[in-house]
């Protein structure tokens, strides 16, 4: 992973990928994702010709039509502002996905630019703003699904901390925490028996430590474990971790 | 349509899935424990272990002539062999020269990799599997399915059934009554065999000293009795100096089997002398490329630092669940879904499902003792695949969504558009990815543009309360 280059930045003034999950199905993440980020201080501007980051193609190994979909992102949000992104998966691909397939690419160097910029939600709350305990109160017993695609990042780390640090919030711990969730992507669609048996032995887990919600901070990850569970008919509410920083302060009084 | 491997996967018996699961989530576990209650820094570890390996393989000009030129100034006979046809050959050669018949052989996947004991029975040579996994492999005409624990896929009633079918014993259950019949089945046999063959974990070019790790103590009675010591060494197994060793044999077992060392850690330095009175009269040892040279020449070099842990088997979410005999070859889970491929050389195609079978969750770098960066392999395999054109059941294309995804406008008015699905029952909808989706999960409530018309108007608001 490229993040040891990232520039630390100056001021509170952000770029937001609102990702294509959120424009199609998660509204209530992005817009949770703006209040805490504008409750924090941060100018956001939001450029309005975003789509997507270009992972979908990706994965499944089309890199020509992933590039074409990055090198829009390139254009729309170039800039020096960093991009504050509520998905580790999709910062992922802008941070080290997108540098893989431009390797030999001419424009190499404004994807750099852009990957150095690019920072999972919770990792620039935690460290780029520097902020260690999340104010407000939610009174939950939550499991957290560090998501793939944090391994190897500061968030997964970076989340756990800020939740951890809610007053009233206790983090449940759970069997074989490592494992992913089996969503995948395309993966999901092409492995249709071996991604459910994942997915199920994911919810198994967590339902044993009897949460009140389950959290993530990837809306790929809860897409999926959250179909599994109103097909099955399972009582476990899903939230994105900036659902919980909003609720929290909501809840104390601070929103 | 699925991919191969989950048609494979589905059709598994609960018996096997819950004994590669059980096993893999238990050594997964083992792992860990040894791995950080030893040392304060593994992961320091794995980074340096994979820049040692990388040095190797980027510099095998250097160290194979080195290595070479040690293992004769030890009264080593080196031999080169390009293929699988090639090593089969060689080996046979020597056997023939030498007025051997048979043959005990100790575990090496490189063997399997050539299939050298079906090339040399072909040949009226007899040769036995001594590792008691292997053993089983051998006597059911199976394959191993896994790199460490061949028979992880099977149980001790099968087992037990086995040794009955083929007079080694009578039916017992008993781990350890199984384990005492093949012990008195193979004994016998070390003393008449001829030819003792093994692998090689490392060979240090500095010395010529080929390292072999086991549990069993097989490897040596393969050695104790027999005139003829044949080893086979891919070539990427060199390190340069016996104190590389240190490294690699701290986190070769820790990552395996979650144990400090195997249980038997041999340092050879070739057959015996008038100082070293025992052991085989004669070593020769087969240097075997198979592919690997074009795997040095490819985008995915890196897969030849593995030391054949099978650390990446063991966390696999979509190996627990499929097991080692899905990957059709024999380097099975995230390692084989890379090199499988690339030994097969020009069969890629038909191996070109392989890299997808993963969810790119990253457990096996996370877990690799050579740092190898698997899922950036799989997916520039998986490029390439597309490049050249390979159809693989079930993926859907990806043109049109970056046509969607590089056009705004089309883009925003697709978003608007999608609210249509709120409208279809999506469960009917035949074929494509929105059925494979909707058989075992719901989809959510169509959202497109909303979150797009709330951030406009509360941009607009904030502007207007700027102003004065």
């Amino acid at each position: 992973m490229h993040l040891d280059h990232r520039p630390f930045p100056k001021d509170k003034k952000v770029m937001l990928m609102h990702t294509c999950l959120c424009d199609a199905f998660f509204d209530d993440v992005a817009k949770a994702t703006v209040e805490v980020l504008e409750y924090l201080g941060c100018d956001i501007e939001w450029p309005e010709n975003q789509t997507c980051c270009g992972q979908p193609a990706f994965n499944s190994g089309d890199w020509a039509s992933s590039r074409q979909v990055v090198r829009h992102a390139v254009k729309v949000f170039e800039g020096q502002k960093p991009v504050v992104i509520p998905s580790g998966s999709c910062a992922a691909m802008m941070f080290h996905g997108a540098l893989l397939q431009f390797e030999k690419e001419n424009d190499y160097d404004k994807v750099e630019a852009l990957a150095n910029r690019s920072w999972e939600l919770s990792d620039y709350i935690f460290n780029a703003l520097n902020i260690k305990k999340w104010p407000g109160k939610l009174n939950a017993k939550i499991a957290f699904h560090r998501s793939c695609h944090s391994r190897g990042t500061p968030s997964g780390q970076a989340s756990q901390s800020l939740l951890e640090s809610i007053e009233g919030i206790k983090v449940a711990a759970f069997g074989e925490e490592e494992q992913c969730c089996g969503f995948g992507g395309t993966f999901s669609v092409t492995f249709p028996f071996v991604s459910s048996q994942m997915g199920h032995q994911k919810l198994d887990m967590i339902e044993k430590s009897h949460p009140d919600f389950l959290v993530s901070g990837d809306m790929g990850c809860l897409l999926h474990l959250g179909g599994i569970i109103d097909k099955d008919k399972i009582k476990l509410p899903i939230r994105h971790i900036s659902q919980v920083l909003r609720d929290s302060l909501k809840n104390g009084g601070l929103l | 349509m699925a991919q191969k491997i989950d048609v494979f996967a589905k059709k598994l018996t609960d018996e096997v899935r819950h004994s590669v699961h059980n096993a893999s989530s238990l050594k997964t576990m083992s792992r860990v424990d040894a791995l950080w209650r030893d040392f304060e820094d593994p992961d320091a570890m794995r980074i340096l272990a994979g820049e040692l390996k990388q040095h190797v393989i980027e510099n095998l000009d250097t160290y194979l002539p080195q290595a070479e030129a040690a293992l004769q100034k030890n009264g080593v006979k080196v031999y080169w062999a390009t293929d699988a046809q090639e090593a089969c050959q060689t080996v046979l050669d020597i056997m023939v020269k030498n007025n051997c018949k048979r043959m005990v052989k100790s575990k090496t996947m490189v063997s399997e990799e050539i299939e050298l004991v079906h090339f040399l029975e072909k040949h009226g040579m007899e040769s036995l599997e001594t590792d008691l996994g292997e053993f089983i492999v051998q006597i059911d005409h199976d394959h191993p399915s896994h790199i460490v624990t061949p028979i992880i896929h099977k149980n001790r009633r099968q087992v037990a059934e086995s040794f009955q079918r083929e007079g080694i014993g009578e039916y017992n259950e008993t781990p350890e009554v199984i384990v005492a019949q093949a012990r008195k089945f193979l004994r016998d046999k070390y003393f008449k065999a001829d030819v003792g063959l093994t692998g090689a974990n490392f060979l240090s070019a500095e010395s010529g000293r080929i390292v072999l790790n086991t549990n069993e103590g097989n490897s040596r009675f393969c050695l104790a009795a027999p005139r003829i010591h044949i080893a086979l060494v891919g070539i990427e197994k060199i390190v340069p100096t016996d104190k590389d060793l240190s490294i690699l044999l701290n986190l070769l077992a820790r990552s395996a089997t979650g144990q400090k060392l195997t249980v038997y850690t041999e340092f050879i330095k070739g057959a015996k002398l008038a100082t070293r009175p025992e052991g085989p009269e004669e070593m020769h040892l087969v240097f075997i490329d198979n592919g690997r040279t074009k795997v040095l020449a490819s985008e995915c070099r890196e897969i030849l630092r593995c030391i054949r842990c099978g650390a990446c088997l063991n966390v696999c979410p979509v190996y627990r669940q499929a097991s080692g005999h899905a990957y059709r070859s024999v380097y099975p889970g995230p390692v084989g879904a890379v090199l499988s491929p690339l030994l097969a050389q020009d069969d890629f195609p038909e191996m070109a499902d392989l890299p997808k079978a993963s969810s790119l969750c990253g457990a096996c770098h996370e877990v690799c003792p050579v740092n190898i960066p698997i899922p950036d392999l799989l997916l520039r395999l998986r490029d390439r695949a597309k490049r050249e054109k390979i159809k693989t059941d079930g993926s859907p294309p990806m043109e049109p969504f970056a046509m969607l995804a590089s056009h705004p406008l089309v883009w925003k008015t697709a978003m608007q558009a999608g609210k249509a699905l709120d409208f279809l029952p999506v469960s009917s909808v035949p074929g494509g990815p929105v059925k494979a989706w909707t058989t075992v999960r719901d989809l959510p409530q169509w959202k497109g543009g909303s979150f797009r018309s709330w951030i406009k108007k509360r941009q607009k608001n904030r502007r207007s309360e700027e102003k004065p």
